[in-house]
């Protein structure tokens, strides 16, 4: 199974998460901002993970550059999940090298179509 | 729903749009006209059963039809057709039409995803076609949906089916609450209504047809009656895709199924398999 590490500063969202990754057969991590993310990377490098973007302590992008920066592209595979909703913020992930980005609210539906785009499912 | 008013209703809607209602799909005529009866005032739905029974009212009778056909559309619905037209249809029309001139036809084209996936994928490659008069129609019972598609905006939640994030990024533009696909690529489909099972001369000749996740909805006659017509209206070496769920076999053995491309069916009497490279 395929280890996902669902990162979000809400429990709420992170159980809806849960709940359709489970489902999709996943493992599921779970990290309550950036830096608890990075920690739990570095403990056991999960294959995806399901990232907000604004969290207190260290927040999504800041993860995202710092992993990349150790880690390389390749790894982990990195799906923004927030509400931040426009062009210009869906570009600088890109840029920083997130692989897919999920627009806030979201449902099973989507969570498939993008994890299936970026050849996790 | 009282048993005669779903007979009347069922007769009604496989009349006008060969749309075929079991018992069981009662629930789905109570669910979408029900909106339908409050939008157009009246009290319940047996209020307007009453007044399509009395009056035969042209304009309530296609409300009701388009209600019932209407049907939920992704982008690249289901990946596999869309990965074969890029990685084997297009390839193989590339080298069989000299005249570069291209046809197809999205005959259940809904809010306009399918059509317009496919023109993103042209679109991908565009330096190609350079100088080829490619043509994409796409075709609805429903008036309403092709409004939409022709106006090609989509909330968040319709753009995040199917999508990946860089072909958002590459082809739609935000505009608001909804995002809108840019002029260059809607300019490619052109939208109008039909109903499958008027006549298809006025079409002309296609050289690739979808037809997905309709057939379904018909009984058998019907089935065949509009797969032979399709056949017809097809090149020789064209190439039809129906829906997963959905198949030839049985119906009519004027089309048959390409092994190991679900979906995918060619003419009996044509070549299109060696061409595409999958004979």
């Amino acid at each position: 199974m395929k280890l996902c590490l669902v990162v979000d500063d809400s429990k709420v969202i992170r159980k809806v998460a849960r709940r359709i990754l489970e489902e999709l057969n996943f493992d599921i991590e779970e990290a309550v901002d950036g830096q608890d993310a990075l920690d739990a990377c570095d403990r056991n490098m999960p294959d995806v993970v399901l990232l907000d973007w604004n969290m207190p302590v260290m927040d999504g992008l800041e993860f995202l550059k710092a992993v990349r920066a150790k880690e390389g592209i390749e790894q982990p595979i990195v799906v923004f999940c927030t509400t931040e909703n426009d062009m210009s913020h869906i570009r600088v992930a890109i840029e920083a090298g997130a692989n897919e980005y999920i627009m806030k609210p979201f449902d099973r539906e989507i969570i498939e179509a993008k994890f299936s785009q970026v050849g996790l499912i | 729903m009282k048993n005669q008013d779903f007979e009347f209703l069922s007769g009604l809607l496989k009349e006008k749009s060969g749309l075929m209602l079991t018992p069981d799909k009662v629930y789905l005529l109570e669910s979408r006209l029900t909106p339908l009866s409050r939008k157009r005032g009246m009290d319940s739905l047996d209020v307007l059963i009453q007044q399509l029974r009395s009056s035969r009212d042209e304009g309530l009778i296609k409300d009701v039809t388009e209600a019932m056909t209407t049907n939920e559309s992704f982008f690249f619905r289901d990946n596999t057709p869309f990965d074969i037209f890029k990685n084997h249809v297009l390839p193989a029309m590339e080298k069989a039409r000299p005249n570069k001139r291209l046809r197809i036809w999205c005959a259940a084209a809904s809010t306009g995803q399918e059509p317009y996936s496919l023109a993103i994928l042209l679109k991908e490659n565009w330096a190609k076609w350079k100088g080829w008069n490619i043509e994409i129609v796409g075709t609805d019972i429903c008036t309403q949906v092709l409004e939409k598609a022709k106006a090609g905006t989509y909330s968040q939640f319709e753009v995040q089916r199917g999508l990946p994030i860089q072909t958002l990024i590459k082809y739609f533009k935000q505009e608001g609450d909804v995002w809108r696909l840019n002029e260059d690529v809607r300019k490619m489909v052109t939208f109008r209504p039909f109903n499958l099972l008027g006549s298809f001369s006025l079409l002309g000749s296609f050289d690739v047809i979808y037809c997905r996740n309709v057939l379904i909805y018909f009984d058998q006659p019907t089935k065949k009656e509009v797969l032979e017509r399709m056949q017809a209206t097809m090149a020789k070496d064209g190439t039809l895709f129906l829906g997963a769920a959905e198949t030839v076999l049985g119906i009519t053995d004027k089309l048959r199924p390409i092994r190991g491309h679900r979906g995918m069916y060619v003419s009996s009497d044509g070549g299109a398999e060696e061409l595409m490279g999958l004979g």
